[in-house]
């Protein structure tokens, strides 16, 4: 298949089961609920060594919020419940309580509760206040700037991590170019994050490595760098290959997002030197959620 | 199916005990099984169609018309399903209430909603004393559930209050949130003497400053940002707490009761 000039591999991307939650910030502006959100998703790429998935999914006006503040929707991704929760409690304490005017949310009504701020208000030493409110719980923590209100739990779902695309040009500044426009595109999909910074992954990696301690390596099929010396799938022309990772609550939100991912990279087009579209693969091995990019593309 | 009504033949000499007249009880039973239960009646025990006339069919929805002070324990445990009372309710009105609704459209009498768990109990007119209140020697009172009162209310509304909230349209009496180990009471006319007298949590939002006990402590002016996700949780409500102008966000705090654990608190709109 070829759009626009670029060729779209005959391959798909593997991805796996996750465990999933969204929580809402918000703070008196928008300013301050995208730095605590910003805050709370960092360092949080990968759960090989993250220990979760997080990513900013949008920002939320005023009506759309709880408290009727500017509000920031994030989602946490990890491989099981209880790895969710401790990271959720974790970065909810260390990036949204300290961080002025904050307030957080519930962002998922149904599945598995969760605690959001339910041990959090510990931190209140005994001055925390409870209210139910609408047959929800919350805590008001007393802090120095005011008040930290938080609900006591949000749900968790099942989803799905590790959806795919890469992107191989002619040069890293249209392979950056080109992934920077499918970003833009992809963010205006709900129930998606894509966790790596900014969206864009440059070190996708094959698993395994010649080095024990190590459980992945350098994607050594996709370095340009090393096309004259291991096993390459890359032509000649081309010099940077780029990948984009999604996580989303379901198969279907992925499979969107990909879509209009893919799209927003073919319509720069070979004139700007995008030359194909493949994916992250290992042989069907890594998880049972499979994108065909073909299919996705049709 | 119509609405379940007991229509008073006559007001009654003595009090009466209308507490196996809910709609749990009354599922799937006809009305010559209803009309044959049998109500304490001040010593004596009546049948139910000996106080009331009775017509319609859906036990799920009832209305106690022509009603007076004397009919006690209306909606004693109710779980689920409307009961509307046409005129005065007496005493323990929605006592130890699970689910439903309870609607009065004149006055209740004394512990109403007392012990009440869930569901929600609107009374038009005014309430008695120990409004969402413990019975005499239990140490825990309302714990869940919305009372609203149009009027005002007595002494004692939230005693040991535990959990939900009382919302007062009118006046409250003295000791408003007595004992109050947690929950929300709202006053938007004015209270007695003694607000929060021994409150341990909890918390007291009045539209007037209250007079205070010595063993309330100023913590200043403040913007919290629960009130008005709580005032917007009213917004279904036939009241003017539903009134979108009620709802404030600035308050003056007032810690205590600091003779005991001072972690409730009354909070009075700027």
């Amino acid at each position: 298949m070829i759009i626009n000039g670029v060729t779209i591999d005959k391959t798909f991307a593997e991805a796996f089961p996750m465990k999933a939650t969204r929580a809402i910030i918000t703070a008196h502006n928008e300013k301050w609920a995208m730095i605590s959100a910003q805050a709370m998703t960092g360092f949080a790429t990968s759960v090989i060594a993250c220990g979760c998935e997080a990513g900013i999914e949008r920002v939320l006006s005023p009506e759309e919020t709880p408290d009727g503040r500017p509000g920031v929707a994030i989602m946490i991704y990890a491989m099981g419940g209880k790895g969710l929760a401790k990271q959720l409690e974790t970065r909810a304490g260390q990036c949204v309580l300290t961080s002025p005017t904050s307030a957080l949310f519930a962002g998922i009504e149904g599945g598995k509760p969760i605690p959001l701020g339910k041990n959090l208000r510990y931190f209140g030493d005994g001055f925390q206040i409870s209210k139910k409110i609408g047959g929800k719980r919350y805590w008001r923590v007393p802090v120095m700037d005011g008040e930290f209100l938080t609900e006591a739990t949000t749900g968790m779902v099942d989803a799905v991590g590790g959806g795919n695309f890469l992107v191989l040009a002619e040069s890293q500044p249209q392979a950056l170019a080109a992934c920077e426009a499918a970003i833009e595109e992809m963010k205006k999909i709900p129930n998606v994050i894509m966790p790596f910074p900014g969206g864009v992954v440059r070190s996708g990696s094959k698993v395994g490595s010649k080095y024990k301690a190590l459980g992945a390596s350098t994607n050594d099929a996709f370095c340009p760098t090393l096309k004259g010396v291991t096993k390459t799938d890359l032509s000649p022309e081309i010099e940077s290959v780029m990948e984009i990772v999604i996580d989303g609550l379901t198969k279907e939100d992925i499979d969107k997002a990909m879509r209009v991912g893919i799209q927003a990279v073919c319509d720069l087009g070979a004139a700007n030197g995008i030359k194909r579209i493949s994916a992250g693969n290992y042989g069907g091995k890594l998880g049972p959620f499979h994108f065909h990019l073909q299919e996705i593309m049709a | 199916m119509t609405t379940l009504t007991f229509t008073l033949i006559a007001p009654p000499a003595q009090r009466v005990d209308m507490s196996p007249l809910v709609c749990q009880n009354l599922e799937g039973l006809d009305l010559d099984t209803i009309a044959a239960i049998e109500l304490q009646c001040g010593k004596r025990k009546l049948r139910v169609d000996q106080l009331f006339y009775i017509n319609g069919s859906n036990t799920q929805d009832i209305l106690i018309a022509d009603s007076t002070d004397k009919l006690d324990f209306i909606g004693k445990e109710l779980n689920g399903g409307s009961i509307s009372v046409q005129g005065n309710a007496g005493a323990y009105l929605g006592m130890q209430m699970k689910a439903g609704t309870i609607n009065v459209s004149g006055d209740a009498g004394l512990y109403a909603a007392c012990e009440m768990k869930n569901g929600l109990i609107q009374i038009e007119g005014d309430a008695g004393d120990f409004l969402g209140g413990a019975l005499p020697g239990n140490r825990q009172g309302m714990k869940g559930g919305t009372v609203l009162v149009k009027g005002n209310v007595g002494q004692r509304a939230g005693d040991h209050m535990r959990r939900g909230q009382i919302l007062i349209e009118g006046n409250a009496g003295d000791y408003c949130g007595s004992r109050m180990v947690a929950g929300t009471i709202a006053v938007m006319g004015t209270v007695g003497r003694y607000a929060g007298y021994a409150m341990r949590r909890g918390t007291l939002l009045l539209w007037n400053q209250p007079q205070l006990s010595a063993t309330f402590n100023d913590c200043g002016s403040h913007t919290l940002a629960f009130l008005p996700m709580f005032f917007a949780s009213f917004k279904s409500l036939n009241s003017k707490f539903a009134d979108t102008s009620a709802a404030f966000n600035r308050v003056r705090r007032y810690g205590g009761d600091m003779a005991e654990t001072g972690r409730g608190e009354i909070l009075v709109r700027i």
